[in-house]
């Protein structure tokens, strides 16, 4: 199929994020004192677990940021190939049964029936009242009455198998690499891991995967027969939405932190390394930011911001530009809104390091200041960045969620946590009521934010100075 | 110390000025009304004229910092910043696009949102220290540990989540009260129980587990030991002092909030159809009244330097050794 790629503003950045973390792992590796705090978060049970989880959500985030334009098919004898105006993702093309898969309207999870009642016309040229059937979900069913259980059951026996068997050749391929890496048997990697002895708390990772390959691999193949989490006011899947607000959380959490971090880190150690009147400005700055509630300033620039994009259109060609350059702006706002206290952090941090001895040092021997920020001062604050960047993460997911619902969050067009919990609102006051989209959403929310919270939990724990509990743990089976 | 106060409000001034330069920058210059103009009266087939009347009748027909058309100071004063922003220092903020006076309505609007919010407030405070309390009490046991967990659980919970649920389980489920609503005098008790205990526990995961810390951190401190080593029972030794030497910390987060009280919750009053400033603000937001959003920007930053000071102030009250020159 003829497409052409497509780069959102948000991809490029998403794309940076990427080579930016792939040089700092490359770049920790081979600095064994980066190295020692980051076992620490490797030996954390909780914190490997909710890695785990967030492995996957990344991995539908990543796929979900490929975008391109798929060619539209023309018999013309024109040889220009026409791109259509749907921008679509890797993701999409993934789950294009879920994404086509669109009925009439709402419909419960695993139905095979519309959540409504319409006229249906009789070949006798009669009318009755019935729920109709679904267009997708279990129309391969002839009789969904008595049919239905016995099937779900059946494909969710297979779904858990099917996740079984690739659990079983990734556990067994990395036991292998293990084995491999430490120079033992097969079997005697094995029962260390069975019996929890190694290093990286294999046996926690193992269990989450059993968890998570078995319900991915069930809801795999429920999904394409049914809506597992059943369809929404205008026939789309939820359970396709749920996944598709992943990327958006996800950029969220992420470019925020990223766009915020060059200002909070430069004026906040050019505030507490300069002092005087560099320091009163840079204060100034970020106290009269900072008194200002966010939540009403995010409402006033996002509020000026859609007047602008009003008054220009000729910013964006599609729909997915237009969406995709208001969430942009939404993370360059919440990035404006929540410098400010990484940005007081460093300045106390940065105070009290260029009083500390060894910069005293590179003073008297007359290295220049910019060299002593970047060599003395920069590494000895990046726990902090890191630390705030991994705190910030969930809290700006959930902040998403409140924002679109106040409406100053993402583009309506784009599917969001914040959007479809705002959708769903309403139907929660529906007789009957419609529940399945609130608790998707809810689901898929609380595993992204809870795993989040967990992993800055283990990052803060192993990189805070203050605690510095070193435990010992007799550990028989370390790599060479 | 009143010398301190007074030099507090002087500090305050030019954040004050900042806050208005930001918003005017914000309302004014990165749009001009022109844009406001034809947002509001939809983008398509707008006549000049339409939009000469609506700058008008907002008074934003003006030039933005500096009219030539005038003498003296009038140049400066008939200008939409002397009219719209600098006017905000004298809390002359203008009316609404429904043409009430915004003054007026965040005086009586304020009531009902101080009548969530205290509630929500004090009794938030004495809940999540007594979790705490109790976490620290137990640590290193299985109920700190399990806490600690319920803590993060409840904190990855979208306060979105808190509201629908409680209003589904609670009013719609067990008609135990009312889902939404409100009114005057003590017939509001039925419709504020909820949005109170909602309040409490949403924010119940984030405040017990930082209290939690503050309090194990001040168990770690050389007078503790020394209490214990006069043989103190703990019960005392947590009570009357790790509780009181916490307070410090623990009032730099709460006393700030407290003015910004009178703002209200957004969220929570506009599900719970409160007529608080939360709500006004968000129906301002979802209506586009920027005058409504301008002004609720510049109050909140008011009030938040208003608790700024207070959170000083409090300071000395807790603790004699701090002395405010």
């Amino acid at each position: 199929m003829p497409f052409k790629l497509v780069i959102l503003w948000t991809d490029a950045l998403i794309y940076l994020l990427l080579v930016l973390v792939i040089f700092f792992v490359w770049f920790v590796r081979h600095n064994e004192h980066l190295l020692v705090p980051w076992r620490r978060v490797g030996h954390s049970v909780s914190g490997m677990m909710a890695l785990t989880v967030l492995t996957i959500f990344i991995t539908i985030g990543l796929l979900d940021t490929v975008h391109f334009r798929p060619a539209i098919e023309n018999n013309s004898s024109t040889y220009s190939k026409v791109y259509g105006v749907q921008v679509l993702s890797l993701f999409d093309v993934i789950a294009t049964p879920l994404r086509t898969s669109v009925e009439k309207t709402y419909s419960a999870p695993f139905a095979a029936h519309l959540y409504t009642k319409e006229t249906i016309e009789l070949s006798g040229g009669s009318q009755i009242r019935e729920f109709p059937r679904l267009k997708f979900g279990g129309a391969h069913l002839y009789d969904p009455e008595t049919q239905l259980v016995a099937d779900v059951i059946w494909r969710t026996v297979v779904g858990i198998g099917f996740g079984i068997f690739i659990w079983c050749v990734f556990v067994a391929s990395i036991v292998m690499l293990i084995a491999y890496r430490c120079g033992k048997k097969f079997k005697q990697t094995f029962f260390a891991i069975f019996y929890n002895e190694t290093e990286i708390p294999w046996r926690a990772i193992f269990i989450m995967l059993a968890l998570i390959l078995v319900l991915l691999g069930s809801a795999l193949v429920l999904s394409s027969y049914y809506h597992i989490f059943g369809t929404d006011k205008v026939g789309q899947d939820v359970f396709y939405q749920s996944l598709k607000s992943i990327r958006t959380g996800l950029v969220i959490g992420t470019l925020t932190t990223l766009i915020m971090l060059p200002f909070a880190l430069l004026l906040g150690i050019m505030a507490g390394y300069f002092r005087g009147w560099i320091d009163d400005v840079i204060q100034y700055i970020y106290t009269t930011l900072s008194s200002i509630p966010s939540v009403l300033l995010i409402a006033a620039a996002v509020l000026m911001m859609q007047v602008y994009m009003e008054s220009h259109p000729e910013f964006f060609d599609t729909i997915a530009a237009r969406a995709d350059l208001r969430l942009l702006f939404l993370c360059i706002i919440l990035g404006v809104t929540s410098w400010t206290s990484l940005c007081r952090l460093l300045r106390g941090e940065a105070l009290k390091l260029r009083e500390m001895e060894y910069i005293q040092a590179a003073h008297a021997f007359g290295v220049s200041h910019w060299r002593i920020i970047s060599r003395h001062i920069l590494p000895n604050v990046m726990h902090i960045v890191l630390i705030a960047t991994v705190m910030d993460f969930s809290g700006l997911v959930l902040a998403e969620a409140v924002l679109s619902y106040v409406g100053v969050g993402v583009d309506p067009s784009m599917i969001s946590f914040g959007t479809m919990i705002n959708a769903a609102r309403m139907e929660m006051a529906r007789e009957p009521m419609v529940w399945w989209a609130l608790l998707s959403s809810f689901s898929f929310m609380f595993t992204l934010v809870l795993s989040a919270n967990l992993f800055a939990d283990a990052v803060q724990d192993a990189f805070n100075p203050r605690v510095k509990t070193l435990t010992f743990v007799d550990r028989k089976f370390a790599p060479r | 110390m009143l010398n301190y106060i007074i030099r507090r409000i002087f500090y305050a001034i030019p954040i004050l000025i900042g806050v208005n330069l930001i918003t005017f920058t914000l309302f004014f210059v990165v749009n001009t009304p022109d844009d406001m103009a034809r947002m509001h009266l939809g983008t398509k087939r707008v006549t000049p004229e339409a939009i000469t009347k609506w700058k008008q009748e907002r008074g934003y027909d003006k030039p933005l910092v500096f009219n030539t058309t005038e003498e003296g100071a009038r140049k400066f004063i008939q200008t939409i910043f002397f009219e719209k922003s600098a006017a905000m220092f004298a809390f002359n903020f203008g009316r609404a696009d429904d043409g009430r006076d915004i003054s007026h309505e965040i005086k009586t609007r304020m009531l009902p949102s101080l009548a969530i919010a205290l509630p929500v407030f004090f009794l938030g405070l004495v809940i999540h220290i007594t979790f705490a309390l109790v976490m620290v009490f137990f640590r290193a046991t299985y109920i700190d540990f399990w806490g600690v967990v319920f803590c993060v659980a409840l904190m990855s919970i979208s306060s979105l989540f808190y509201i629908i649920g409680g209003q589904f389980l609670i009013s719609k489920l067990w008609h135990l009260v009312p889902v939404s609503g409100f009114s005057d005098g003590l017939d509001a008790g039925k419709f504020l129980v909820l949005p109170v205990i909602i309040g409490v526990i949403s924010g119940a995961g984030a405040s017990t587990r930082w209290y939690r810390t503050i309090f194990l951190e001040e168990m770690g401190k050389d007078y503790v030991r020394t209490a214990r080593a006069k043989g103190l029972p703990e019960t005392l030794v947590l009570f009357r002092h790790v509780l009181r030497n916490a307070l410090i910390p623990i009032l730099t987060g709460a006393v700030v909030v407290i003015p910004l009280l009178f703002l209200g919750s957004l969220i929570a009053e506009s599900f719970f159809g409160i007529p608080g400033l939360g709500s006004y603000t968000i129906d301002a937001i979802n209506s586009q009244d920027f005058a409504v959003v301008r002004a609720m920007v510049f109050l909140g930053s008011f009030l938040y330097i208003i608790g700024l000071i207070l959170t000083d102030i409090s300071y000395t009250l807790v603790d004699p050794r701090i002395r405010l020159e």
